[in-house]
Order: structure tokens, then C-alpha cells, then sequence
């Protein structure tokens, strides 16, 4: 099962940016569950795109009017949901801003054609 | 081999002893009804440990008491009701996978569930964390909503209708449809395992399987359907449950004090109807019907969990239900003490429905005008504006405070609040004695009620 950790946090996890993760990567990568990640420029850089009645829109910031923006993520691959919280709650960002877990679709999406 | 749509065999291969063949259709009936009540949510449970589909285990342990109603007037009521269903609802679950073309691996899976496997709901299998207990955490996993949790428990281990789910939960029936739809979504998407977690993860995972099954008892205790008032199955099925779990988490006092709690209160239940169903008031209730080894076992329990100090919400429940099981005679009830505990429940739990019953026990202890404040501050808040218990409570007090038109009008404000008809009952009855005869004196009534003030109580205590 693929979960991607979407790492979020308000502004003030800017601060946390050249931290580190506190050996998290290495054990993770160790365990072999790591599939891929990276951070993310800051949410002032980001774009966020919407088709509506075949009209495309486009706006300046992030996908969500909340404080809360997606800093970094990590794709893992593990058993099942309780192992994915387990090492998303491992993660020092849990501690301070929050982690969604999104099951990763197989395969193309189901309304693909 | 396994036949394809033939009849039910025992572990032994032989078919299914018949206790004979029922003539009467309603016998049969009743049987049914018993084995859905009984085994609805081993034969569910059971079947999505083998199918790993929940919709499929749902449909096929449906089918599979459509068949018996079909063929047990025929053929005669099995010996063992549960490994029947369950065996024709996992035959069904072959034909299904294998009109789907589901690969070939899978079918061998299902099929290779030996009838041994099919477990016994009569038997006392305690040692075994068994299919509903693995249904139970699952159902109960915290990446779930709440309310989709305890939807899902009852419509998946209990067997209630979405509908009765929805009227439950004061919802409508299409959006309670969508809430347990998307729960078992989820399950499947973000794969939530299907087990009894790890040692390390139970603390955290208890007390919403704890919500869900005194939610499960309560339901058994006061039906939410018309006349079917005691589902006794669903209490008996909530408190051995509960003994399972507080067989697995010896460590923790909650675990022990909800089971004592739903002993405590099952204990009471013959005494709570008459034998036309209606509701009896506590304090009228004839005590010697009470079950003395369930009061007995239920104090017992909840005594080993106070002795770890670490109170929590269900041991003082417990300990509220304790006085009033442990009580002589009405007469002979410490409602000072209950109305403590009271206080002390409200810390961990500041919900309308405590704070009401609040108000009744500190009406008994203090009297109906310290009992009325306590509810109109609750009327006034705007809360709980759809629970018949509020104007019920209001009418026992204005009643106990000889202010009897007040409440005669509350009295009928609750009976068209209602939802069952023993409550319904009830209430006629106190509207009844609350009005007076049009020419009989007006007077006596007052001091009657006066006198019977302090051995008086609401059912709402007694929720």
C-alpha cells in the first residue's frame, strides 16, 4: 500500500525548514519504506489550478483558504494505515505543524476513460 | 469439496441436524428474528475476514437469512443457527466471486474456509478475541469520524436498518446511508486493518470502541423501534463484549467500569416492565426481580476498578447505578451521594443529558424547586429541544412541586416528543393522574404528591 505524507504546517514551520528530520529520514530509509519526497518552496510560490465548465483557473497561493499549507512530502509504502500513522506521527513535523496521509490510487483512476 | 448451493453441512460433513420440521410459519419467524438478533454480526463479521469486501459480507449474510426464511419452515430450525447462516452466506459469497470472474487465488481462499472455521456464537469462546472483536476495532479505528464509527458498528455488528440507525442519530436515512457508505470506503482506500490492534496501540484505541458499545448496550436496553422496547440480545451482546475486552486490557479501569456499568444497569431490566411492556419507574419497580448475581458480579468489578484511582467517566456511572442497585427500597436511596457523583461525572462529561439528570438528583435530594432550576436553566439553553426526557423530568418536578396544570402541560409536551410506545404509555398514564377530575377536589392532590416528594424519581436517572 503507497500513502503519500503531505507535510503541513503555518508560517511559523518556515523556521523549521533547514532542521532536518531528526534521523526520521535515515530509519525510514532504512526500513525501506521510502519511496520518494522532497521539500516544498515556500506557498507564496505556489499555483493552484481549477477547470470549471471547461474554463481554466488559476490562482496565486495555495489550493485551500486555511493557514495550514503543504510544506514537503514523503511517498512511503508499508502494510497498512496504522503502520502509515505510525511513522507519520514519527516525523518531528508532526510535532509542530500536521501530516496528511492520502492512500496513493494503483493503477490509473477509476474515471480515467 | 464444498457444494455450490446445496444445504448446510456440520463440521463433521453431516448435514445440519433439523430440531424438526416447524409447521408454524411464526415459530419459524421468530427463530429467524432470534438468529439475526443472535448472529447477524458473527456471520457479518466472519464473512469480511474471508472476503476482505464489506459490502459483499453484508449482502450475502442478508441473503443468507432471506434463504432461511425460505427453507427452515421446510426443512425444520437448525441445531446451530449461526453455522448455518454463516456456511450459506459464505457459499453465496463463492457464487458471487465467481459470477464476478474474482480471481482464481481468491475463490480458493473462501472456499478453503473450513466449517470448522465457522465459529459457534453459542458457545463461550472468551479466550478467543474472535471475528467481532476484530470487527469491533475496526469499525472503531480513530482515522474514522466518530459518528461513522458507531454507525458502522450498529449496522455492521448489531444488524440494526440504516433507518433505525438514522432515526437514532436524528438524522435522515440517506445521509446516515452516506455516512456508513463512506466509512467503508475509507476501510477499503486507506486499508485499515481488519484486526485486533497490537498491545502497545490498545490504550489509545479503547475508549472509542468503549463509546460505541455502551452505545450498542443502550440500544439493546431501550429500543429506538416502536414496541420492540429490550432488544435483550444487543446488551447481552454489548456487556460479552465487554467481558472480552476486559479480559484483554486487565490494565485499564474504564474497560472494567463500562462492563460493570452495563452489569449494574442489565441487572435492573426485569423489573424496569410490567407484563403488558409498559415502563415501571425505579422507585416502583418490585425489587426482588432485579438480578442479585449481576448486582453482586457488577460491584465486584467496579470495587477492582476503583481500587486503581484512576476515575474516569464509565466508573462513576457505574458507582451512580451501584446506589441505586445496592438501594433497600426506594426510600432507602442516597441521592445526596448520587447527586455528587453527578458533579463529579459533569467534569468528564459536561453534556445536556448528564446535566439533566443532574437536576433529578439533586430534585431528590434537595427538593423539586432546586431540581426545576437546574432544568429551566437547560430549557432556556435552546438544548436537547427533541428529547422527551426534558419535559418528562420538568413535568415529575412540577408535579412533586404541586404545580400540576404546569405540569400535566409538560407531561403532554413529552408524549409528542416520545418514540416508543411503553414511553408513550408511561406518560399517558402520569397526564392521567396529574389532571384532576373535573369535579373532585383539587387539594388532596396536592399533599399526596407533597408526601411521595422524596421517594420520587424520574426514568431519567435511570438512563
Amino acid at each position: 500500500m503507497k500513502y503519500l505524507l503531505m507535510i503541513c504546517g503555518d508560517e511559523s514551520a518556515a523556521e523549521h525548514a533547514n532542521d532536518g528530520c531528526g534521523g526520521w529520514s535515515e530509519e525510514m530509509e532504512q526500513r525501506g519504506v521510502v519511496r520518494g519526497g522532497a521539500g516544498l518552496a515556500p506557498a507564496t510560490d505556489a499555483t493552484t489550478v481549477r477547470v470549471r465548465d471547461q474554463e481554466l483557473l488559476l490562482t496565486d497561493g495555495p489550493f485551500a483558504e486555511t493557514k495550514e499549507v503543504v510544506g514537503g512530502f514523503v511517498l512511503i509504502e508499508c502494510a497498512d494505515l496504522d503502520e502509515a500513522i505510525e511513522i507519520a506521527a514519527k516525523h518531528p513535523a508532526a510535532g509542530y505543524g500536521t501530516i496528511e496521509i492520502r492512500p496513493v490510487l494503483d493503477g490509473p483512476p477509476p474515471d480515467a476513460h | 469439496m464444498l457444494p455450490e448451493d446445496g444445504p448446510p453441512v456440520a463440521d463433521d460433513g453431516s448435514p445440519v441436524q433439523a430440531e424438526g420440521v416447524a409447521d408454524d410459519g411464526q415459530l419459524v419467524e421468530e427463530a429467524v428474528g432470534r438468529a439475526f438478533r443472535d448472529e447477524w454480526g458473527q456471520v457479518v463479521a466472519t464473512l469480511i475476514r474471508v472476503t476482505g469486501d464489506w459490502d459483499l459480507a453484508e449482502e450475502c449474510a442478508q441473503d443468507a437469512f432471506a434463504t432461511a426464511l425460505e427453507r427452515w419452515p421446510r426443512d425444520g430450525i437448525p441445531s446451530r443457527p449461526g453455522a448455518w447462516l454463516t456456511t450459506t452466506a459464505r457459499n453465496r459469497a463463492i457464487d458471487r466471486l465467481r459470477r464476478e470472474a474474482v480471481g482464481a487465488a481468491k475463490l480458493r481462499e473462501v472456499a478453503a474456509m473450513a466449517d470448522d472455521a465457522v465459529p459457534d456464537a453459542l458457545e463461550d469462546q472468551e479466550d478467543v478475541p474472535d471475528d467481532r472483536l476484530r470487527l469491533m476495532f475496526t469499525c472503531c479505528h480513530p482515522a474514522l469520524a466518530l459518528e461513522a464509527r458507531v454507525a458502522l458498528t450498529l449496522r455492521t455488528l448489531a444488524g440494526l436498518s440504516t433507518a433505525e440507525i438514522a432515526r437514532a442519530f436524528l438524522v435522515t436515512e440517506q445521509t446516515m446511508q452516506k455516512r456508513i457508505g463512506r466509512a467503508k470506503q475509507k476501510i477499503k482506500n486507506a486499508a485499515i486493518p481488519y484486526r485486533v490492534p497490537p498491545a502497545q496501540l490498545l490504550p489509545e484505541r479503547t475508549p472509542a470502541v468503549l463509546a460505541v458499545l455502551y452505545l450498542l448496550f443502550n440500544e439493546g436496553y431501550s429500543a429506538t423501534t416502536g414496541a420492540d422496547l429490550v432488544r435483550r440480545s444487543l446488551s447481552a451482546e454489548a456487556i460479552r463484549l465487554a467481558r472480552v475486552l476486559a479480559h484483554l486490557m486487565p490494565d485499564e479501569p474504564e474497560v472494567s467500569g463500562l462492563l460493570a456499568l452495563m452489569l449494574l444497569h442489565d441487572a435492573r431490566s426485569a423489573g424496569r416492565q410490567g407484563d403488558d411492556g409498559q415502563l415501571i419507574p425505579l422507585e416502583e419497580q418490585d425489587r426482588s426481580r432485579w438480578d442479585a448475581g449481576k448486582i453482586a458480579e457488577g460491584t465486584d468489578v467496579l470495587e477492582a476498578a476503583l481500587r486503581r484511582r484512576e476515575p474516569g467517566p464509565y466508573q462513576i456511572q457505574a458507582a451512580i447505578a451501584a446506589c441505586h442497585a445496592t438501594a433497600q427500597d426506594a426510600g432507602d436511596t442516597d441521592w445526596p451521594q448520587i447527586a455528587g457523583l453527578y458533579a463529579e461525572l459533569i467534569r468528564f462529561m459536561p453534556t445536556p443529558v448528564v446535566k439533566l439528570n443532574q437536576a433529578v438528583a439533586i430534585g431528590l435530594a434537595e427538593g423539586p424547586a432546586a431540581g426545576l432550576l437546574l432544568v429551566d436553566e437547560l430549557v432556556a439553553s435552546g438544548t436537547l429541544t427533541d428529547y422527551h426526557l426534558l419535559p418528562a423530568t420538568r413535568a415529575d418536578l412540577l408535579r412533586r412541586a404541586g404545580r400540576l396544570d404546569e405540569a400535566a402541560a409538560a407531561y403532554r409536551e413529552a408524549l409528542g416528543r416520545a418514540s416508543t410506545d411503553a414511553e408513550r404509555a408511561f406518560l399517558r398514564q402520569r397526564i392521567e393522574e396529574t389532571c384532576p377530575p373535573a369535579s373532585g377536589p383539587f387539594v388532596g392532590e396536592v399533599t399526596d404528591d407533597g408526601k411521595d416528594a422524596e421517594d420520587d424519581r424520574d426514568q431519567a436517572a435511570d438512563r
